[in-house]
């Protein structure tokens, strides 16, 4: 489940870290990735090898979808569009009763198969070497990418928009792509995430979950490969070892968030950038190098 | 015809006129200075001829009249050749200078997300030519030794030298700039007079707005005044200096 958060929170990251959109809807990708793969499985027979690319596609074009008439408003107003668009897709599923089952789910989804050694069980071993592989895989494309023209061009985006098209960005055209290949990784997730449950239910896409994802990319630091990783280790992992105070977890979580925000607002391993940028702020307050 | 040509440019926010059919003409690596009080719809002008601000009405056109301009976006048309600095800064202020200018190239360069991917040889020749390119633009704008600075960092004057390197990047026919030489010193001053001179050697065209006389008057071939949206003259700097209009709009009339 941590590598499920590592890869959901690497594929917001392309939106939020590098390209400066919020989406608050994100888990909205996430669902229609793993009802992809269900649907496809349960109607079809679809193998899991086959299926995990289709979910994908199938969420990169509602993310093209979403994102076309939604990045040409920006900031807070983004933000409302993507979370009413995480909303629409959880109550839809809710309520397509005919295909989705409503608020019950799909039950029964087949595990993958591996050809050399036989179908996945309830053993979690195979299951984290094969999310381990994913997130690998989509780290080094992550790298490659921020190298690249359409990295520099989502980092000159979120610096400075109006000079970023007056240097010939076409600024409509590469946050959609950003917007389709974080939804791309998010349906991935979702595929995956389908397969290791065998079930789905519209309760496990709410908001609370695209929240929970922002807060690892925010967490880790924003822009920061790693410390969307690194954010979704200590998120996810965090609620399982403050299990004994059960009652007063997310109050100790949420304090934990307030102290990280006041004392390294850029993320436990923060951005190149972004540093540079709160750096002189931070002198000024004196050594706050406190890691919360 | 000419490298730029636009007639009669017209652009109102709400009430306010702010060009009123304006009509000007930039010829090849020509150095043409557009002045005027502030207000005069200087910076306006060169927000819809660069797609910033879409002109109510008027003609735009590019390289004799073969290319019309009107209606694109910013990205467009500074594919097609025109590229501009800003009165107030906008370099970006997080990254490197040298990451800086590599945005410029943004446009000239073919390999995409997948050739970055799968480390195409068009992607590190192409990587190579950006930074050894870009390094070279630092250099001709004075500020090589400090490629790998951060762009905020950097001084006033020199991160205006900056976003003229940006620009250049782009491999621009025209270019635009507004106010290259606010808040500097008279040393600093010279040396952007002497990197303009050195732009236009290069066959590029520009056209600069400027309220400094000692910069625009040496440097500038013709000079445009503007006027609350209108051209109130036009002609060698010499003619402008005397012309009784100029002398009215900036003096104030008896």
């Amino acid at each position: 489940m941590v590598g499920i958060y590592a890869l959901l929170s690497m594929g917001l990251n392309v939106v939020v870290g590098f390209a400066g959109l919020l989406n608050l809807g994100y888990a909205a990708f996430f669902a229609i990735g793993a009802y992809t793969y269900a649907l496809l499985n349960l109607n079809f027979g679809c193998p899991f090898w086959i299926g995990l690319p289709l979910a994908g596609l199938t969420s990169m074009f509602f993310g093209f979808v979403i994102g076309l008439p939604s990045i040409r408003v920006r900031g807070d107003y983004l933000a409302i569009t993507t979370l009413g668009f995480g909303e629409i897709v959880r109550i839809a599923f809710n309520n397509l009763d005919a295909w989705t089952g409503g608020p019950n789910g799909l039950l029964g989804i087949k595990r993958p198969v591996l050809w050399f050694w036989g179908p996945f069980s309830v053993n979690p071993t195979p299951y984290f070497y094969l999310v381990l592989a994913l997130v690998a895989l989509t780290a080094y494309f992550l790298f490659k990418m921020s190298d690249s023209k359409f990295g520099r061009a989502l980092v000159a985006i979120r610096e400075d928009e109006l000079a970023a098209s007056c240097m010939g960005i076409s600024t409509v055209r590469v946050k959609l792509y950003a917007f389709g290949l974080s939804a791309f990784i998010a349906g991935i997730a979702g595929c995956v995430f389908a397969a290791k449950q065998t079930i789905v239910t519209p309760d496990s896409f709410d908001f609370v979950l695209s929240v929970l994802i922002l807060a690892m990319v925010v967490l880790g630091g924003m822009g920061n490969i790693w410390g969307s990783v690194l954010g979704a280790l200590v998120l996810g992992i965090l609620p399982e070892l403050l299990r004994e105070f059960a009652s007063y977890r997310m109050l100790i979580f949420g304090l934990l968030m307030i102290l990280m925000m006041i004392f390294r607002p850029q993320g436990i391993l923060g951005n190149p950038t972004l540093r540079r940028e709160l750096a002189p702020e931070r002198r000024e307050k004196g050594e706050a190098n406190g890691s919360a | 015809m000419a490298l730029l040509e636009v007639r009669s440019l017209s652009k109102s926010f709400g009430g306010v006129t702010a060009l009123k059919g304006i009509s000007l003409s930039v010829g090849e690596a020509e150095i043409v200075g557009l002045i005027g009080p502030n207000g005069a719809g200087k910076t306006s002008f060169f927000n819809c001829v660069t797609g910033l601000l879409r002109a109510d009405s008027g003609e735009i056109h590019f390289q004799n009249g073969k290319r019309r301009l009107n209606g694109l976006g910013p990205n467009r048309i500074l594919e097609e050749g025109i590229a501009r600095t800003f009165q107030n800064l906008r370099v970006f202020k997080n990254m490197t200078l040298l990451e800086n200018v590599a945005i410029g190239f943004h446009t000239r360069i073919a390999s995409g997300l997948w050739d970055a991917l799968l480390r195409t040889r068009r992607h590190r020749v192409e990587e190579k030519m950006v930074f050894t390119r870009g390094l070279e633009l630092l250099r001709f704008v004075g500020l090589g030794a400090y490629a790998n600075e951060i762009a905020g960092n950097l001084s006033y004057g020199s991160q205006k030298r900056l976003e003229i390197a940006r620009a250049l990047a782009t491999d621009p026919k025209l270019l635009l700039l507004d106010e290259p030489v606010a808040g500097m010193n008279p040393v600093e001053k010279d040396e952007i007079i002497g990197l303009v001179r050195r732009i236009r050697e290069r066959k590029i065209a520009i056209l600069i707005i400027e309220h400094d006389m000692r910069v625009i008057m040496p440097l500038s071939e013709r000079i445009v005044v503007m006027d609350e949206g209108a051209k109130i003259a036009e002609g060698a700097p010499r003619e402008i200096r005397s012309d009784p209009r100029v002398i009215q709009a900036y003096l104030g009339a008896e």
